[in-house]
């Protein structure tokens, strides 16, 4: 079994938020940067698929050279080999349009990505892939088991769950509950070190977005407390004055 | 040229986050001078399909095939995407909800659309620039994103635009849709929806609770309180990763990102991935028996206590004032 995890470079989730040049752009000083986390949990599931087989598990960045570490850091999680396109990762459209571009030259039976990346949050790569390669996609996992030529996955939805029963290759967005993340071991960061690294360039794609700015969330006022004993008042500052209850 | 709206159903009603997204829908159509044509997919009541007409929708085409009475994002797409083009639709509303997420990109592929995701105002359209504001950084911050195609597709946050009633009877038409031979791959073989609970992402007040409660087994005061209040029940992450509360509970920056009118933390510190992904809250109290829990700096109200005294005091208080009202 071949298996495609799309993965991004984002920072780490305990990064303050700020942005630079009359909030246009990004802050990026002195940011860690991560494995997103979820694409952390398809990366583990891909792994414990092919643990023992005769498979492979690739992992494929849209990014820029800086993006190497979080690449590497995936083959010491246990990832066969990576590809890595090299250009700034414009938007999900430019990014599935990538992968996708890959993936018609290089098939592959199963696709993952994460549930979002926790920098735009978009959902969107996921369903794009699936849509550029006529496959069926599942958005949100929770859960995913392959049973021959079939996989099986739990979808999110609210209030509960759906399960499906789909033939490969699909596209699939893993999610808590898919798989517990892998720490890399010594050997396997010693041999990330080897693991082929192929380095591509992009495909000529169409922009359909652009970002123009940000902003960062109004800040409230100081907090009102209220005696521990005194819920009484909680309850009438809720209903009065916040008129939430 | 109309905005179209899709009006996502849950066992065959509309929600709450439908009305909203016909709403925004309908403001979007205001801007533009143009009509609203909403299209539902599935087994819904002419009854509901007609107050469509309410949150301001002229035209509601119905797609009701037993090929598609279940959602697949695959042939949904496909059939939303026709309908805008037949219709000549160059916006396309839908709510950001967890099938919204599957179908939107798929949808903006098939328009060549730029998508805007997780929309949490209405497009401002001045210079010939059309830009939307949507969350971005797990909560921690906001993007301004221009779409620049000439077809657009926006999801809309939960719980961030208001239902708006101002029209009158949609006119139902019947749609005949069948999506496409090779969308159909997918089988569901079960849908299990809790309809005693209210849904977390949809929720007006969510209560959450954090390690502060030292264990699963104490928990039954939270969802007392949550009972009482109507409001769905969350958790830190600590919580969901010991196994103490599933993992469809836990809010913050890796787990699902809310913005209810309440949220109420009970024995959470607040750390700032759980922050992230509450901030959108409309009021927040905090309940925590450190006053230097960071939670309080973000807090609307706050009690500093312990939870075990603080909550079902909480919960008596609740009791006197809904017997009261």
């Amino acid at each position: 079994m071949k298996i495609l995890v799309c993965i991004s470079n984002v920072p780490d989730t305990t990064t303050k938020i700020t942005f630079t040049d009359n909030n246009t752009q990004f802050n990026n000083n002195g940011v860690q940067f991560i494995l997103n986390p979820y694409d952390e949990i398809a990366l583990a599931r891909a792994i414990e698929l092919t643990d023992g087989g005769d498979g492979s598990v690739t992992v494929i960045n849209v990014g820029e050279a800086s993006t190497e570490p979080t690449i590497r850091k995936a083959l010491a999680i246990g990832a066969t080999d990576a590809v890595r396109v090299n250009a700034k990762a414009h938007d999900a459209w430019y990014v599935a349009s990538q992968v996708a571009a890959y993936v018609k030259a290089n098939p592959f039976d199963l696709i993952l990505t994460g549930r979002e990346s926790i920098d735009y949050n978009g959902s969107k790569v996921a369903s794009m892939l699936g849509e550029l390669l006529d496959l069926p996609s599942v958005s949100i996992i929770k859960k995913l088991d392959i049973d021959g030529d079939n996989v099986t996955v739990e979808r999110e939805i609210e209030g509960g769950k759906e399960v499906l029963t789909i033939p490969l290759p699909i596209v699939a967005g893993a999610a808590e509950g898919v798989a517990e993340p892998k720490i890399p071991n010594m050997r396997g960061i010693m041999s990330a070190r080897t693991k082929p690294l192929t380095v591509i360039d992009p495909v000529e794609v169409k922009t359909l977005s652009e970002i123009i700015s940000y902003e960062t969330p109004a800040p409230r006022g100081q907090v009102k407390l209220v005696a521990a004993d005194d819920t009484a008042k909680l309850v009438d500052l809720l209903h009065d004055e916040a008129r939430v209850i | 040229m109309p905005v179209l709206v899709y009006t996502e159903n849950a066992d065959g009603k509309f929600k709450k986050s439908t009305f909203e997204a016909v709403s925004y829908a309908r403001a979007i159509a205001d801007q533009n001078n143009t009509n609203l044509v909403a299209i539902s997919i599935g087994d819904v009541s002419n009854d509901q399909l007609t107050a469509l007409g309410k949150y301001g929708a002229e035209k509601v085409l119905n797609v009701s095939n037993a090929k598609l009475k279940n959602f697949i994002n695959q042939a949904y797409a496909s059939v939303v995407a026709d309908a805008a083009k037949k219709e000549g639709a160059d916006i396309v509303v839908l709510s950001n909800s967890f099938s919204g997420r599957g179908l939107a990109p798929r949808i903006g592929v098939k328009l060549q659309a730029g998508v805007a995701d997780g929309a949490v105002a209405l497009p401002e359209q001045t210079g010939g620039k059309f830009t939307v504001k949507k969350t971005a950084f797990s909560g921690k911050a906001f993007a301004i994103v221009e779409l620049t195609s000439a077809n657009k597709v926006i999801s809309l946050t939960p719980n961030s635009y208001k239902v708006v009633e101002k029209g009158g009877a949609g006119k139902v038409e019947d749609y005949t849709a069948e999506g496409n031979a090779s969308d159909f791959k997918a089988m569901i073989k079960e849908i299990v929806r809790s309809t005693d609970k209210v849904s977390l992402p949809d929720a007006d007040i969510v209560v959450s609770a954090g390690r502060g409660l030292k264990g699963p087994e104490n928990w039954g005061m939270v969802e007392e309180l949550a009972g009482l209040l109507g409001a769905a029940l969350a958790c830190s992450k600590p919580v969901s990763d010991a196994g103490w509360r599933p993992h469809s509970e836990h809010v913050g920056q890796t787990g699902i990102a809310v913005s209810p009118n309440l949220y109420i933390a009970i024995g959470i510190s607040g750390a700032i991935q759980h922050l992230a992904g509450v901030s959108s809250s409309k009021v927040i109290v905090v309940i925590n028996k450190d006053p230097e829990a960071p939670f309080f700096k973000v807090a609307d109200y706050g009690i500093v206590g312990d939870a075990f005294e603080v909550v079902p005091k909480l919960i008596a208080a609740v009791k006197e004032y809904k017997a009261s009202a």
